[in-house]
């Protein structure tokens, strides 16, 4: 199919380019941009005339909830729901039940996606078996069958001669590592974050060192090993001070930060709101200062939403005993323009840390919109304001921290391979 | 951050913390606590304020004094009174905690007691009920994890003004294990509201919360210093569990530097008063000498306890 979309502000962050121009799509990819090719009969005209066009959001971590958790989410309801978010591409953790620790699991849940035909789905798989940090998995298997790089999930690693050995294995072969850096004992039973909140509330707490002293080690193990690297979900100052430091150095390492701790601190908590048990927690404000000046100089590569969505049944309990994790696919884009607005971050830079940085990390051929790139696309109307309400997420997860509140930026058109896969 | 206890009109609608409340409900409390006091002393000891209201006391963690303590304070307002000792966590197979409460409602519970091994679980029940429409049901936290337990509070704060009067005169010692408790976070809300002069936290670093000044405390490690001068020394229990590991090597150690003799107490004023929550670990957190010396109030404090638990009741179910 020939589409045009036309007339709409082009931002594509990669290829430096930011101005009104028409785009013309053929077979799936990007034709031209802003001169009509020869020859060219237009099958069906997008009008985005007062809106964005941008390469399609990349999410790196996005819980489907497939395998094991369908009553919190299915592939459908959350594919649904990254393409109502303008998300085209999103890789997924390997925490379901069971782990993606094994080459069918990975090949059915591709398959699945695929079927659907909504966004690019890239599994991450478990670095060890079942996440229990004892065997390392068949990285090898699991690669073949589609996995792009390999983590623990938010499941605890606490001997550091497997994680050793996991990174050195993996290095071997030139995977990717992706680490939450929290050590297991230090934060065990934690849920907050170990400050004024936590201690008002009676919360049993996390110190905030619990990252950095993670983070020393994965460094020096990176260092030994030669073994590539991602941080996932940077929460502390002093958590952004050493991955600063660390790619100063010359460290091969890149690292993210999830939407809602951009935006959030402890304080949030409020009466023990279980939509802000998050993990890792919710910190301090000065932390999350920290964090949003880290993502505007890019020691923080990228912003996922760390979409996790739970059924109500595991939140309406007392906030400890509550499922950390919220949903986040349809609030990426919201909360990415909210933080630009707020800290001053120029709109393509705030895209990048959505699309081309992702992609970068992710190492997939995505993100981008030159001439004969994937037509995966996002169109959306970035002085839009809408109410996060339960009925207005796709996603089957209604838990977010921002319920009831409004956001700015809503998402028009998707495209995924030069096909409309969502109209808002 | 709305206060979740408070109705549009500023009165109680639910007991789940001190934090927030406003003095002059606390003071309202308290006074209405002084002639329940004496009603313990009549022969009948019964007043019908609450005739005809079911009152739930709802344990989901044991406890012996706070549950008796308040069946008696609902009893002498002529309140029936159901107790529910459920001992388990809500995480445990079976019932969830707020399908538990839907069904007492259904009961046509009047007021809810709770007491729960997890902070905050008060406030969701609250939440619950006002979410579905039933805001007339009122909630009183009778301990919640490490949060709050405010009737102790209160009892705290009434016996600490039956002896002492002005607040913004004292110096009010806290000991031990302020790390787990939720006796010592109600209380030190409740005295920064009367505008106590000086709280302290006295306590090892392992049993003392991040950024616990915060709460508007002065932190002593060492037990001396802590009690020089004060007029009130509030020691709290230290939970058998938490006395060897990696808190504390033992309970003789620990009663080494913060157990409370007469010869340490001799540091604080002349005319000092010994409180403790109980029940009490004698040889532990303090002496028996102490415990049953002239200078204590722990019995008192559990007689005024059923008179403020008395006066939360009465305002809860007159409003």
């Amino acid at each position: 199919m020939k589409i045009e979309i036309a007339n709409g502000r082009l931002i594509d962050p990669r290829n430096d380019f930011d101005r009104k121009a028409t785009l013309f799509i053929s077979g799936g990819k990007v034709a031209a941009i802003g001169s009509t090719p020869e020859g060219w009969r237009s099958e069906r005209v997008l009008d985005a005339g007062g809106l964005i066009v941008c390469p399609g959001l990349i999410d790196v971590s996005a819980r489907l909830r497939e395998p094991g958790f369908e009553y919190k989410a299915t592939l459908e309801s959350e594919m649904h729901a990254a393409i109502a978010g303008g998300v085209t591409s999103l890789a997924c953790p390997p925490d379901t039940d069971p782990p993606l620790d094994e080459p069918g699991l990975v090949e059915m849940l591709k398959h699945r996606a695929r079927s659907l035909d909504c966004a690019h789905v890239y599994p991450i798989g478990a670095l060890t078996v079942g996440l229990k940090g004892e065997t390392i998995t068949e990285m090898g298997e699991l690669s073949e069958a589609g996995c792009i790089a390999f983590s623990h999930a938010d499941a605890p690693l606490a001997d550091t001669q497997i994680l050793l050995r996991a990174m050195q294995y993996a290095a071997t072969f030139g995977y990717r590592v992706w680490l939450r850096p929290q050590d297991a004992h230090l934060a065990r039973g934690g849920v907050a974050h170990d400050g004024e909140v936590a201690t008002r509330l009676g919360l049993a707490a996390v110190p905030p060192f619990a990252e950095t002293i993670a983070l020393d080690t994965i460094f020096a193990l990176a260092r030994a090993t030669g073994s590539r690297v991602h941080i996932a979900r940077l929460s502390t100052q002093d958590g952004v001070a050493l991955v600063r430091d660390a790619k100063r150095t010359g460290l091969a390492v890149t690292c993210d930060v999830a939407a809602n701790h951009v935006h959030l601190c402890d304080t949030d908590i409020g009466w023990f709101n279980a939509n802000c048990h998050l993990v890792p927690p919710l910190r301090s404000a000065r932390d999350r200062d920290a964090l949003r000046a880290g993502l505007a100089d890019g020691t923080i590569d990228l912003m996922c939403s760390d979409h996790t969505p739970v059924d109500d049944d595991a939140k309406q309990l007392p906030f400890a005993e509550s499922e950390a994790g919220a949903t986040g696919l349809e609030l990426l884009l919201p909360l990415t323009l909210k933080w630009a607005n707020e800290a001053k971050v120029p709109l393509a830079s705030a895209l990048s840390r959505i699309t081309a940085d992702p992609a970068r990390v992710l190492g997939i051929e995505a993100g981008h919109l030159g001439v004969d790139a994937s037509a995966d696309i996002c169109v959306f109307d970035p002085d839009k304001w809408w109410t996060v309400e339960r009925s207005s997420l796709k996603s089957q997860g209604k838990n977010t921290p921002f319920l009831g509140l409004e956001l700015p930026g809503k998402v028009k058109y998707t495209l995924v391979g030069g096909e409309v896969v969502y109209t808002g | 951050m709305a206060n979740p206890q408070l109705n549009d009109k500023g009165e109680l609608t639910h007991l789940l913390t001190l934090e927030g409340l406003p003095r002059e409900v606390i003071g309202r409390i308290l006074d209405t606590a002084v002639p329940f006091v004496s009603i313990a002393e009549r022969d009948v000891k019964k007043v019908p304020l609450l005739r005809g209201k079911t009152v739930f006391n709802l344990f989901f963690e044991n406890s012996t004094r706070t549950r008796t303590t308040f069946e008696i304070a609902a009893k002498r307002l002529s309140a029936d009174v159901i107790n529910l000792n459920i001992g388990v966590s809500s995480t445990s197979k079976g019932e969830t905690l707020l399908d538990t409460i839907d069904n007492l409602v259904a009961m046509n519970a009047d007021m809810f007691v709770v007491r729960h091994g997890q902070s905050g679980a008060p406030h969701l029940i609250a939440r619950h009920l006002s979410a579905s429409g039933r805001a007339g049901i009122h909630v009183i936290n009778a301990g919640d994890g490490r949060h709050a337990h405010p009737t102790q509070g209160l009892l705290d704060l009434f016996t600490i003004r039956h002896y002492k009067r002005d607040f913004g005169a004292l110096t009010v010692a806290i000991v031990g294990d302020l790390l787990h408790s939720r006796v010592a976070r109600s209380l030190i809300h409740g005295l920064s509201t009367l505008g106590t002069a000086e709280i302290r936290a006295i306590g090892p670093q392992t049993l003392l919360p991040a950024a616990v000044e915060s709460l508007g405390v002065h932190v002593f490690h060492d037990m001396g210093d802590g009690l020089r001068g004060a007029d009130v020394v509030v020691m709290l229990r230290l939970q058998s569990e938490r006395m060897k590991g990696a808190l504390l090597p033992s309970p003789g150690e620990f009663f080494k530097h913060y157990g409370l003799t007469q010869d340490k107490l001799k540091l604080a004023k002349p005319d000092a008063i010994v409180m403790h929550p109980g029940p009490m670990n004698r040889g532990v957190e303090i002496d028996s000498a102490v415990a049953d010396g002239k200078h204590s109030v722990i019995l008192p404090q559990v007689t005024f306890g059923i008179a403020v638990r008395m006066a939360v009741m009465s305002m809860l179910g007159a409003g």
